[in-house]
């Protein structure tokens, strides 16, 4: 048994990529043995920026001899058959061999396929692994690069170690070949470093300033920059991304704290900390709970001078986009953000929609109404129609200019700036909210009615226009607007119709994704949607709730179990229920068409007589009618009333009369009255379940 | 008489010297600027027409780069309306693209062991040209001192073989070297001169034209002009003028951006004509040389 390093050396690879590198290679790497029959032990993978690596413990010198045989045509059978097997095979005619099974003679293949040596597989496995690699962006490079079809990858590939045990696997890579030299950092090592294998790799390049495995680095700087922070006598505001981020730029992490001038902490202090993050991957530091004048900076380098210059340049950078982003807080201020929003008529927002103050107008309107109606209770009207004026007033602003995902956030700064009251300002700052999967809900009743009348306003145009999201592609982040309703609205319990439509579809495919999270099936939401008429997302949903709590019981799946049976009989009989059949003929009755619900009764009563049959009911199928006859209303008042649990238990009652129904009663009788009747009576029992959902759709 | 003694850490001026000597000494042509207004360094000539094809191709120079609506009326110590950007350019990218860039720090002044040089993802993308490449910006000390790319595409072609670009942002490096925080006290030439003696009043004429005084409409006529001149040498089979003629409705453009007088709808129909003028011309330049390079390289195609 020996183990495997394999080290692919890289001109800096994007920090942001690394961590899917690392799975891919693994996977490949896994691949490529599975294929070849090679067992191995433990994989670990590492990243840095300069290098991909993988260890794989005890692979055997050889791959297992095996033998395979197949089964072919019997003794006697036509050459073409023959021939076609051998082919098929890879072998001749010769090599066949014939033997008794259940005593006939049969042909088979047997092909011995002899071990390998484990370097030879993994000679031929390390370029497949490289050429098969999915970068998510990948480049062609140097002489080689004279044809399109060259190596392509994520950088300049730059050196492979290959070593199993203490051996070289040689391999070539377009003129790259494996060997036991790798190189140290960039700037603290000179020459190559010869690898003896896998257990002094990671030491070895530890001596030459490479600390190869990620999550060290991660902890280093994690550890080292609160440390940073805390001598300082301040706390580092913590940042998973930016350790992860500064990880994958740095193969020999040293955290340094600088200073910049207290005077930019005027500055909102979102503008700071993004500043600092995004474009510099700094963290901040808080004293007191408030921002502080310092930053952490990750230098890649042990400094002569402990940093010092370092920490300087990067000061003099920050302080460049401080003073900028000051400039840009000074300016906004100057104009109201109803100023600002005069601006707003030269912003095109969709050819065909006209320009964002015609979208503020519409969404004005819409979140003035949402409050009138009393979907949105608590608000004030004016409020609610101020602050949707005033919220894409930021657009404008230089500071959003430059930092863009600071949208909202910089209106309600300026909001309160102006004087504008505390609801409006937070309407204008939280009205994108949610953005994604995490981000909190606004529960404002003034925030609830502006973010609802936004996200709204832009599914109903973009699908108006005919520019729906298809396929990965999603230019105007309809999705995100669809899941965002769908939180404000389930989260708030607003009631309200949603959609029609394609629309009320799309809304229906973003419930499902939504409520997958939290543990809803999504056939269950099917089930509710396909019904029909349904863009009641809160009663939506309590049904869907009622119905996944029934499924859940032994009732709901014995009823189920019949429901299927119910309809694979139907089904199977080609039955359409004497509704449908007449519906055809345009002779329908004429009181079917009636919507009146006090005639509800009457048109139930005038179909009952239809289904009254001709014969003497068997007891079963008498009981059946008769839970029918009780389940049915109660079912549709238990719907009416939005008491879903009711409703199940209507359904519920139904169980033991169907199983008992399906145990003594043949429904595909002799006599096609009987047939007739009894098929009429399982579709009644269908539409009865459909009342409730539309079983059909439901799983298992 | 003098020898020449190159000090980058006092003169902006022994800094591109410096650069010069050492990309000259690693095989470079010296070209000198592209003699009309243009706002990177990528659309020299040299570099952008030079990119296609398969011949070797080796080449340093200093661009002037104007893009008028960066202009600050020389109030602000880092944003110009015109600077300088060096570009050197290798075809196909040596596989020791990156050291010889680093050597060239050290060459300047930078010592990588007392400043942080970092490659940090920047992948680099020019509409206009139907170019983009992969790459980095380099940081010095957190601070972005060189763009570098690897061109993939160059006016919609495949770059066969790939070459590698390097742009250092002249000033913003020199302010570096020489430690000041204003450009307009950069040392010019190390004997006293700053580049404030010499630029200064050039960004405030140049940015109250850019903004305030341009005459709209001779833009206008220009910016037409340019695009049926560019035409006009395309139907003449004469891609290097069409070029011209392309960079030309590109900086005319931009003048009217800085102008203000051109609406967001209206832009990017602006752009998409200099796009096509760009594209034309690379096009053009293709068609001229594909049969020479394809029997001069056999492997090569378009």
């Amino acid at each position: 048994m020996s183990d495997f390093l394999l080290e692919l050396r890289c001109e800096e690879i994007p920090a942001r990529m690394q961590a899917g590198a690392r799975r891919d290679l693994e996977r490949l790497f896994r691949a490529e043995m599975d294929g070849a029959g090679v067992s191995h032990g433990a994989v670990t993978v590492w990243s840095t920026p300069r290098r991909l690596a993988l260890i794989a413990r005890d692979l055997p010198v050889e791959t297992q001899a095996v033998s395979e045989e197949a089964k072919g045509p019997p003794e006697g059978a036509p050459d073409a058959a023959i021939d076609g097997f051998c082919r098929k095979n890879g072998v001749s005619r010769d090599d066949l061999e014939l033997r008794e099974v259940k005593g006939r003679k049969t042909w088979f293949a047997v092909r011995d396929i002899p071990g390998r040596a484990v370097a030879d597989v993994l000679a031929e496995a390390i370029p497949a692994i490289i050429r098969a690699f999915p970068w998510p962006k990948s480049m062609r490079w140097g002489a080689a690069s004279l044809s399109t079809e060259s190596l392509r990858c994520v950088r300049p590939l730059s050196g492979i170690v290959a070593i199993l045990g203490e051996d070289l696997v040689p391999c070539d890579v377009e003129g790259i070949a494996s060997g036991f030299a790798t190189k140290g950092h960039r700037f603290h090592h000179d020459g190559p470093i010869t690898i003896g294998g896998a257990d002094d790799y990671a030491g070895k390049l530890r001596a030459c300033h490479v600390i190869v495995d990620h999550e060290e680095r991660e902890a280093i700087i994690r550890q080292r920059a609160q440390q940073a922070a805390s001598d300082a006598g301040l706390t580092l505001v913590e940042d998973e991304g930016l350790v992860v981020e500064n990880a994958g730029l740095t193969e020999w992490p040293v955290p340094l704290l600088g200073r910049f001038d207290a005077e930019f902490l005027a500055v909102p202090p979102e503008v700071i900390q993004l500043t600092a993050r995004t474009n510099q991957k700094y963290f901040v530091c808080e004293e007191g709970g408030t921002l502080a004048n310092a930053f952490v900076c990750t230098a890649n380098i042990e400094a002569a001078d402990n940093g010092a210059a370092i920490t300087d340049g990067n000061r003099k950078v920050l302080a460049a986009r401080l003073s900028d982003a000051r400039f840009f807080w000074d300016q906004d201020r100057k104009k109201t953000l109803a100023e600002h929003a005069e601006g707003l008529g030269r912003i095109t927002f969709h050819e065909k929609l006209g320009t964002v103050a015609d979208k503020v107008e519409r969404v004005a309107t819409l979140a003035r109404w949402l409050v009138t109606e009393g979907i949105v209770k608590d608000a004030d009207p004016d409020e609610a129609e101020q602050a949707a004026r005033l919220a894409k007033a930021d657009l404008v602003t230089e500071m959003v200019g430059e930092f863009p995902e600071l949208q909202g956030l910089m209106g309600g700064y300026y909001a309160r700036a102006e004087g504008l009251n505390d609801r409006v300002a937070d309407a204008i700052r939280d009205h994108y909210k949610p953005a994604g999967q995490g981000d909190e809900v606004p529960t404002a009743p003034v925030t609830v009615a502006v973010a609802l009348a936004d996200k709204l306003d832009n599914l109903r145009s973009f699908f108006e226009i005919d520019e729906k999201p298809t396929g990965s592609k999603d230019p105007f982040a309809l999705r995100r607007a669809a899941l965002g309703v769908v939180r404000i609205v389930t989260e708030n319990g607003l009631r309200l119709g949603i959609a029609s439509g394609e629309l009320l579809d799309f809304f229906a495919d973003r419930l499902k994704v939504q409520q997958r999270e939290a543990g809803v099936r999504h056939d269950l939401i099917d089930a509710v949607f396909s019904l029909g008429n349904e863009d009641d997302l809160v009663r939506l949903l309590s049904r869907v709730n009622a119905l996944q709590t029934y499924m859940g019981s032994e009732d709901g799946q014995n009823l189920l179990a019949a429901y299927k049976r119910a309809a694979n009989i139907l089904k199977k009989e080609g039955f359409e229920a004497p509704e449908n059949r007449t519906a055809r003929t345009g002779e329908e009755d004429p009181l079917a068409l009636v919507d009146d619900p006090d005639l509800g009764p009457i048109v139930a009563e005038r179909a009952r007589e239809k289904q009254e049959p001709s014969y003497e009911r068997e007891p079963a199928e008498q009981a059946l009618a008769d839970a029918l006859d009780t389940a049915e209303p109660k079912a549709e008042t238990a719907i009416a009333h939005e008491d879903f649990e009711s409703a199940m238990d209507a359904l519920a009652s139904l169980r033991a009369p169907i199983d008992a129904f399906f145990d003594s009663v043949t429904v595909n009788d002799d006599d096609p009255a009987k047939r007739q009747a009894r098929l009429t009576l399982l579709d009644r029992f269908r539409a009865a379940v459909h009342k409730v959902a539309d079983f059909s759709r439901i799983e298992g | 008489m003098k020898t020449p003694e190159r000090d980058p850490k006092t003169s902006f001026q022994d800094m591109i010297l410096t650069l010069h000597d050492y990309w000259s000494a690693n095989g470079c042509l010296i070209l000198q600027p592209y003699d009309m207004r243009m706002g990177a360094g990528t659309f020299h000539t040299a570099t952008t027409l030079r990119a296609l094809g398969p011949e070797p191709w080796n080449a340093a120079f200093v661009q002037p780069c104007r893009r008028p609506t960066d202009g600050r009326y020389g109030e602000n110590p880092n944003r110009l309306q015109h600077y300088y950007q060096y570009q050197v350019i290798l075809k196909p990218s040596p596989a020791n693209l990156q050291e010889l860039y680093l050597e060239s720090l050290r060459a300047i002044g930078i010592d990588p062991l007392k400043h942080d040089i970092r490659f940090v993802e920047d992948d680099w993308e020019s509409p206009t040209l139907g170019a983009w490449g992969l790459g980095w910006e380099v940081w010095c000390d957190g601070m972005e001192v060189t763009q570098f790319t690897y061109f993939q595409q160059m006016g919609g072609y495949d770059c066969k073989p790939v070459a590698g670009e390097l742009t250092y942002g002249l000033e913003r490096l020199a302010m570096y070297i020489q430690g000041v925080d204003n450009v307009y006290d950069l040392g010019f030439d190390g004997r006293g001169t700053t580049y404030g003696d010499v630029f200064l009043d050039n960004e405030r004429q140049m940015s109250t034209w850019n903004f305030e005084v341009a005459d709209t409409d001779a833009l206008f006529d220009l910016f037409r002009k340019a695009v049926a001149e560019c035409r006009n040498c395309l139907d003449a089979k004469l891609p290097i003028p069409a070029y011209e003629q392309a960079i030309e409705a590109s900086h005319i453009f931009n003048l009217l951006q800085a102008r203000g007088v051109i609406s967001v709808q209206e832009r990017a129909s602006y752009m998409a004509q200099v796009r096509d003028l760009a594209r034309g011309s690379c096009e053009a330049h293709m068609e001229k040389n594909a049969d020479r390079w394809a029997e001069a390289y056999p492997e090569w195609s378009a």
